[in-house]
């Protein structure tokens, strides 16, 4: 899961037009998403009559959704200098690419959200790795939940079933293993040797995101 | 020569572990080993332990071989990819260095440079599988190997105090399965908890290796109690520690501890792994008074 902060507006007013149109991403499942303080910041451009237009959706990620939403607005996108997105980067890339020839600026800083206790406001947190292991890690992610992103069990690390990196948080496999006891399927701990293919994760973004 | 030809002819195997200098001098690393290691089959020297950066494993395995010591290359997937582990596979068995221990590795975050980026491209299981797939002739991406390939013994590590050691047993399995062919372990203070330990482990029909550390003191032994996985050392053998400090800073009260284990544990496995931690002149007292030397 991602976790998406707003930038300083300090940061924003330089780079952005008299007239810029905003696109705000309400956000959706895997985003953890500062709404309230978006909605906010994109009244006062409106008040202040930097913004030139409004749009506020869900899933910006989706090009075709995002294209239907902006349909009736597209007068002012043409208009408007500079675009500025209220979304995770995945948003503010689709924006960019739709909108080659337009200034695109990310109101939000998007930070990778890891699963440690006490930290995360989200319970659950995929490291998009493209081959997912859940099905043999009892539903616990082995890319997030482990320090090393160790896909073939526990590492000699773990301390009274806390992980060596850091004491506060359990170990991944501790917690795979004991889902896996729990559910009487340990023999999912013997699955064949995993070696990670690392451009599974860009491969399958692709598949998603191209159709031919 | 391959340590696995001992254990298939039955010998108790005796390694001790050596971490190399910060620094390429190593000149005193040699001299230890001339004076205290003569009797250990195999030097096991480490790959940056603790993630501390130092001189390679590789390089000093060559100069212990050159030395005439039988050397074991510790690898970990710590630091390289799985191309620069491949490659190293292949330099060590160019430079005749056939013994292999390989491992995750401690996280970057544990040593002395925490801002460098950790790797674990590979891990213990899928590097274990790596070097099985060179001895087939093959590399990782599929790609056939030029000439004859290398052949190595293949070891693995296992925590058997572990306060996880049903998680342990099952990594060791994957370890056994993707093709490990002995184990060292984490170092051993509670006797019976490795008994039963290799009560389990014996089915896997893999030697394993007594780990053993030499006590330095109670203070050593509290810290490692509370920061290092794996290791618990019992209060009683605190006290030990504690009753004669002037016994225990010479180290008699260490190798006392140490023999005792050794000792207790021998019948129930293959070997002994010698952990010194810069206390490598007192190995020979060790063998000598665990009975596996004269
Ligand atoms: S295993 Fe991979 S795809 Fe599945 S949740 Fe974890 S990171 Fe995401
Ligand atoms: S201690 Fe557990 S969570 Fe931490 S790196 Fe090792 S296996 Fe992963």
């Amino acid at each position: 899961m991602l976790i998406t902060e707003l930038k300083q507006k300090e940061d924003i007013m330089p780079l952005i037009s008299a007239k810029t149109f905003v696109i705000c991403c309400e956000g959706c499942k895997e985003v953890y998403f500062p709404a309230d303080e978006a909605a906010e910041f994109s009244d006062e451009l409106t008040k202040s009559a930097t913004a030139n237009g409004t749009v506020v959706t869900e899933y910006i990620c989706n090009p075709e959704h995002l294209q239907l939403q902006l349909e009736k607005h597209m007068g002012k996108v043409d208009e408007a200098g500079t675009l500025l997105v209220f979304s995770c980067g995945v948003g503010v890339q689709t924006i960019a690419e739709m909108f080659a020839d337009k200034k695109v600026f990310a109101a939000c800083d998007t930070h990778p959200l890891p699963g440690h206790q006490g930290v995360t406001p989200l319970e659950y947190d995929c490291g998009q790795c493209g081959e997912c292991h859940l099905g043999e890690t009892g539903g616990i992610c082995p890319i997030t939940a482990c320090s090393k992103s160790l896909v073939n069990g526990q590492c000699g690390g773990t301390k009274n079933g806390m992980c060596e990196v850091d004491k506060d948080m359990e170990c991944g496999w501790e917690r795979i293993y004991r889902r896996l006891e729990k559910q009487k399927r340990l023999d999912a701990m013997l699955h064949p040797v995993k070696v990670r293919d690392f451009t599974a994760g860009e491969r399958a973004a692709k598949s998603m995101t191209t159709k031919d | 020569m391959r340590i696995t030809e001992l254990f298939d002819r039955g010998e108790f195997v005796i390694t001790a572990e050596i971490g190399p200098p910060k620094g390429f001098h190593i000149d005193e690393l040699l001299h230890e080993a001339d004076e205290y290691l003569q009797d250990v089959t195999a030097i096991n020297v480490t790959d940056c332990q603790s993630s501390v950066m130092r001189l390679g494993s590789l390089a000093t395995c060559k100069a212990l071989k050159d030395k005439g010591f039988n050397s074991i290359f510790q690898m970990t997937c710590r630091d390289r990819n799985r191309i620069a582990l491949q490659s190293d596979l292949l330099s060590a068995a160019y430079f005749g260095i056939d013994n292999l221990l390989l491992l995750t590795g401690d996280h970057t975050v544990m040593g002395d440079t925490p801002q460098a980026k950790p790797v674990f491209d590979l891990d213990s299981v899928s590097l274990i599988h790596a070097v099985k797939q060179l001895e087939n002739g093959v590399d990782l991406g599929g790609n056939e190997l030029v000439g004859e390939p290398p052949k190595f013994a293949k070891g693995a590590v296992v925590s058997p105090c572990s306060d996880s050691v049903d998680v342990q047993l099952a990594k060791m399995e994957r370890k056994v399965k993707a093709g490990a062919q002995y184990f060292q372990t984490q170092a051993v203070f509670e006797s019976e908890k490795f008994i039963t330990f290799m009560e389990k482990a014996k089915q896997f029909g893999v030697p394993v290796m007594l780990g053993v550390i030499i006590p330095k003191g109670a203070a050593m032994a509290n810290f490692m109690n509370n920061n290092i996985a794996g290791i618990s050392v019992p209060p009683e053998m605190i006290e030990e520690l504690k009753a004669d400090k002037e016994k225990a800073k010479a180290g008699i009260t260490g190798v006392e501890i140490t023999a005792r284990i050794i000792k207790e544990c021998r019948e129930y496995c293959q070997g002994v792994h010698i952990m010194a931690l810069g206390w490598e002149s007192k190995v020979p007292d060790v063998l000598r008074q665990a009975g596996i030397v004269n």
